[in-house]
């Protein structure tokens, strides 16, 4: 079937297999491999990108269900080579280890803090509480979140 | 950070919480992992395995598989036969099935690999595929499996006619007997350590890529171990080693997983020399989790034996190692059970005596993986329990007994009663710092208080010794190969430098860190600083990542290769200022003459002319280059103290952690930030093993725990905000005084867990449940019917 996503502002029409994964879509035929995949029962995260300004787990979302729709991955989070808050928050609080949770963590941390620009350490906790990290144990992505909520300048 | 620390951080230079380099790529979503690779003509590789435990395989029909249009090729068992290639060495000196060809030993066994043109369509060929079982008893009960009439599960073993894979001891039994019979108080319990799975969050996976013109094969590869894993496919497929290259990218955590060579990686590489087109494989969820190595699996029985005033004497245990269906623990071959026999911790006490008994079962292959410092896990669990255990015995405050009985700072070095010599440390002081920071006897006030309102709140705390760093050339190697590391470091003209090292980050921050030495010792930034790394043919022979031991063998080797350099530069230097090279001393980063500092050269202004037409002493060559290897004189031996405040609902079972405080001695921070992040995971991983993760069995061998919604992982709810400190002890024999630290919370946390449980749940009697100490599991003991938590309740 053919589909038309916008994917971090550019339209892709492609044929697809009415079966495709977003994930898979994303990756092996966008090529954009910065969203992971890290489970098969949608419970990792790794794969969070967002889907109409809302963050989705993209291995659950068939990419048919996102024809003409907006999806936006960590590729897209920077502004014009300008590292978001979030980002750098990451960076700055050491809130990643090998890195594969962090897209997905990130996306989901944008998304928060679009809606709750100063939140406490537990909304955070609860606003990643569907994603895995394997390496970090939870305490520095908080701290990076606080971090990017306190250098905001001025959202997205 | 927030630590607390009650010494000053010590080190070069360039040590400190500095930002990571690797950083900049992973936040903006360009890191690159494995199966982030896509070559022209790529074929996706897809394993059929055995949805039963144990059968004999009748007949593998793949025919239809191969007539799907998107199939390129379908390898067998038999196809593999033919090469020579159906079995594989173990890391353990026994062998594993790459496809079955007699038999499948446990559910998800590997049987037939399915090459297509896309992923979708490999997984759709494997249901093409016709496999005539005959299903035989299968055991996945270690101690029924001892059972005379158990079912023999390895007669592909010459002559073999039981399950049972070795025995060992360690230790002086007569010594220990004695000790035992002199004691007032003798404490015993049984205890489970479950079977679980490391989990990195990127499963396993790997793209061979064979060129049939000139042989070379290149491996892209989840491999902790690059090179040790390029002898292995020497020697395993016969392949010559100066034609094979594995290349290990970004890896998305290992903990151990990603030690072994598993048989999808053989399979790929054989796919690719039949297909002649490079060959991706990369595992799902569920094959990571029931076919990759499993960690723990130790039945275990303890006892210790104490005078009345609370002076241990001595310590026994037996073990039972369930192994699975192939021995395929990774750990030096003189070690079976690994370092399990560091068991009498952190303690002084005259005689230990421990034996370990190794059984083959129905279950997954594999053992130790998961940040265990190779058993030293079980080790810390069982001789922790024990030591709580005696403490209610003794009605004495756990952390009064563990001052009585620490080994007090005069005693290092200090051998134990199993023949290990630890470095150095200072117990006391760090157990005195986490009680500080705990508010130790303020909690213990409130939890009187509690009591009194009969809520149920448990204080844990656990202390431990690990030894890790391996290791000695002369004490141990894996497969015939010591336990040393390389370090290549290229000096440029203008100064700047590389550094290429046989270890591989999985996310520990290695371009960071070996960076941080090098710059240290050369008086240069950081930033000058390249470090090359998961890449065979870029980067000297080195066993590679695991047992914490980056830090104490391949960071030694860096900054004994830095001192090297260091040294020629002094050379170069003298002839530049026209002094004798003994007049000159290294300060402030860089050569000067002694008693006048004005007189010097910096290290980009040696290197320079180093390269120049500088005239230079007889014999001496120029340029900066120089290389070390590092064959470690002993383990390093990282200690902490950990205290875990719970509460425990008694209706439910249900177990909130409240606190988790972590003291750390890890001697020489390089980069305090990085250890924190690495001592944060480890104890994630203590609160996962002690309240939710294993990997339960069924009678017939079933997998219980093949998804993540049924192995169950913490996430940020189950975690709380860890509070850390930190003691520097310094390692006397390692160059920087550095030891090791990865595995150091995932060893030491869960048995503070599960004492704070046990605590907690002391009014009502309960004295031991095993972990995972779920909500039913607690229930279960307060009932006073504890669960077996390995198996499925039948
Ligand atoms: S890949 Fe795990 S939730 Fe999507
Ligand atoms: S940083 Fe490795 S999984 Fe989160």
């Amino acid at each position: 079937m053919q589909v038309n996503v916008t994917v971090n502002g550019t339209v892709f029409t492609r044929e697809v297999e009415p079966r495709l994964l977003l994930i898979h879509f994303l990756r092996d035929e966008l090529g954009l491999t910065g969203s992971h995949w890290g489970c098969d029962t949608s419970n990792c995260g790794a794969c969070v990108v967002w889907l109409d300004d809302v963050p989705v787990k993209s291995c659950t979302v068939l990419t048919a269900m996102a024809d003409g729709r907006r999806v936006r991955t960590v590729e897209d989070l920077d502004r014009g080579g300008q590292l978001d808050p979030v980002q750098q928050g990451f960076a700055e609080c050491h809130g990643l280890q090998c890195g594969f949770c962090t897209p997905g963590m990130m996306m989901t941390a944008r998304w928060l803090l679009d809606h709750n620009p100063d939140p406490s350490a537990e909304q955070v906790r609860e606003a990643i509480s569907g994603q895995v990290c394997r390496c970090t144990g939870y305490e520095n992505i908080v701290r990076s979140v606080l971090w990017a909520a306190k250098h905001e300048g001025g959202g997205t | 950070m927030t630590g607390r620390t009650d010494v000053p951080p010590a080190g070069g230079g360039a040590y400190g919480p500095l930002r990571r380099k690797e950083d900049a790529r992973f936040v903006r979503g360009k890191g690159h992992f494995v199966d982030d690779i896509a070559l022209p003509g790529m074929l996706h590789g897809a394993i059929l395995r055995s949805p039963v435990a144990h059968a004999t395989i009748r007949s593998v029909d793949t025919a239809a598989a191969l007539a799907h249009p998107k199939v390129a090729a379908v390898i067998t068992g038999a196809d593999l036969a033919e090469r020579g290639l159906a079995w594989m060495p173990t890391i353990s000196a026994d062998v594993q099935a790459v496809l079955a060809t007699d038999k499948v030993r446990f559910q998800g066994q590997e049987i037939a690999f399915v090459m297509a043109t896309d992923r979708y369509a490999a997984r759709d060929a494997l249901e093409l595929i016709d496999v005539d079982y005959e299903v035989l008893p299968a055991v996945a009960d270690a101690l029924l499996a001892m059972a005379p009439d158990a079912p023999v599960i390895r007669d592909d073993l010459p002559g073999k006619q039981d399950n049972h894979v070795f025995d060992w001891a360690a230790g002086d039994k007569a010594a220990a007997d004695a000790a035992f019979a002199a004691a007032d108080v003798v404490v015993a319990q049984d205890m489970l350590y479950p079977r679980s799975h490391p989990a990195p969050l990127e499963t396993c996976g790997t793209v061979a890529c064979y060129d049939p013109l000139d042989g070379r094969l290149t491996v892209w590869s989840t491999s902790q171990a690059p090179h040790a894993h390029r002898t292995l496919y020497a020697l395993a497929a016969g392949l010559p080693e100066h034609k094979i290259r594995i290349i290990s990218p970004d890896l998305g955590g290992g903990f151990g997983n990603k030690v072994p060579v598993y048989p999808g990686y053989l399979c790929a590489v054989v796919g690719s020399m039949i297909t002649g087109k490079p060959v991706k494989w990369v595992e799902d969820r569920s094959e990571n989790l029931m076919s990759t190595s499993f960690a723990r699996d130790y039945h275990m029985h303890g006892e210790i034996a104490a005078t009345r005033d609370g002076k241990i004497l001595g310590l026994r245990a037996s073990v039972l190692a369930d192994h699975g269906a192939f021995n395929g623990t990774a750990q030096p071959t003189q070690y079976p059970a690994g370092f399990f026999h560091m068991f009498t911790g952190s303690y002084d006490m005259q005689a230990a005596h421990c034996t370990v008994t190794g059984v083959y079962t129905n279950k997954a292959p594999g053992g130790v993986a998961y940040s265990c410092s190779f058993r030293i896990t079980e080790a810390v669990y069982l001789v922790e329990r024990l030591v709580d255990l005696l403490a209610r015995e003794l009605d004495l405050d756990p952390a009064e007994l563990r001052l009585r009985n620490l080994l007090r700072p005069d005693q290092f070095p200090y051998t134990c009663p199993t023949g290990w010599t630890y470095d150095s440390g200072d117990y006391p002081r760090a157990l005195r710092l986490a009680m500080d920071i705990a508010g130790y006897d303020e909690l213990r006030r409130e939890q009187a208080v509690r009591r009194a309102r009969g809520e149920y709140m448990g204080i844990g705390l656990s202390f431990f010794t690990e030894g890790v760093g391996a290791g000695p050339k002369s004490q141990m190697d894996i497969l015939g190969l010591g336990l040393a590391d390389g370090a290549d470091l290229r000096v440029h003209p203008t100064g700047s430098v590389v550094l290429a090292i046989s270890v591989q980050t999985q996310g520990q921050g290695h371009e960071t860190t070996f960076a941080q030495i090098v710059a240290s010792e050369l008086g240069i930034s950081v930033d000058d600083v390249e470090v090359v790394h998961g890449d065979t043919d870029r980067t000297p022979f080195g066993m590679g990542t695991y047992g914490s031991r980056s830090t104490p063998v391949s960071g030694a080797a860096a900054a004994v290769a830095a001192r090297r350099v260091r040294e020629r530069a002094r050379i170069v230097a003298a002839a530049m200022l026209e002094v004798a090279a003994d007049d000159l001393e290294w300060a402030d980063g860089r050569w000067q003459v002694r008693g006048d500092p004005e007189q010097g050269r910096s290290f980009a202004q040696i290197a320079m002319a180093a390269h120049s037409g500088l005239e230079l002493p007889a014999g001496v060559e120029g340029h900066l280059d120089a290389s070390a290897v590092y064959n470690p004189p002993n383990l390093t031996f990282p200690f902490g103290a950990y205290i875990c405040v719970t509460d425990v609902d008694p209706g439910t079972g249900e177990v909130r952690v409240r606190r988790f405080i972590a003291v750390d001695d890890c001697g020489v921070r390089i980069n305090p930030m990085i250890v924190e992040g690495q001592v944060h995971r480890g104890l994630a991983d203590g609160v996962g093993m002690a309240l939710m993760q294993a990997i339960v069995f069924d009678a017939e061998g079933n997998c219980l725990g093949g998804s993540f919604m049924d192995y169950l992982l913490p996430t940020s709810m189950e975690c709380p905000s860890f509070e850390l400190g930190a003691t520097v002890t310094p390692s006397p024999h390692h160059p920087i005084g550095a030891k090791g630290v990865g595995e150091s919370a995932t060893v030491g946390s869960p048995a503070a867990v599960v004492n704070s449980v046990m605590d907690a749940l002391a009014p009502l009697g309960v004295r031991h449940a095993d972990m995972p100490l779920t909500p039913a599991s607690v229930w279960r003991a307060i009932q006073g019917r504890p669960l077996r938590t390995d198996l499925a309740a039948s």
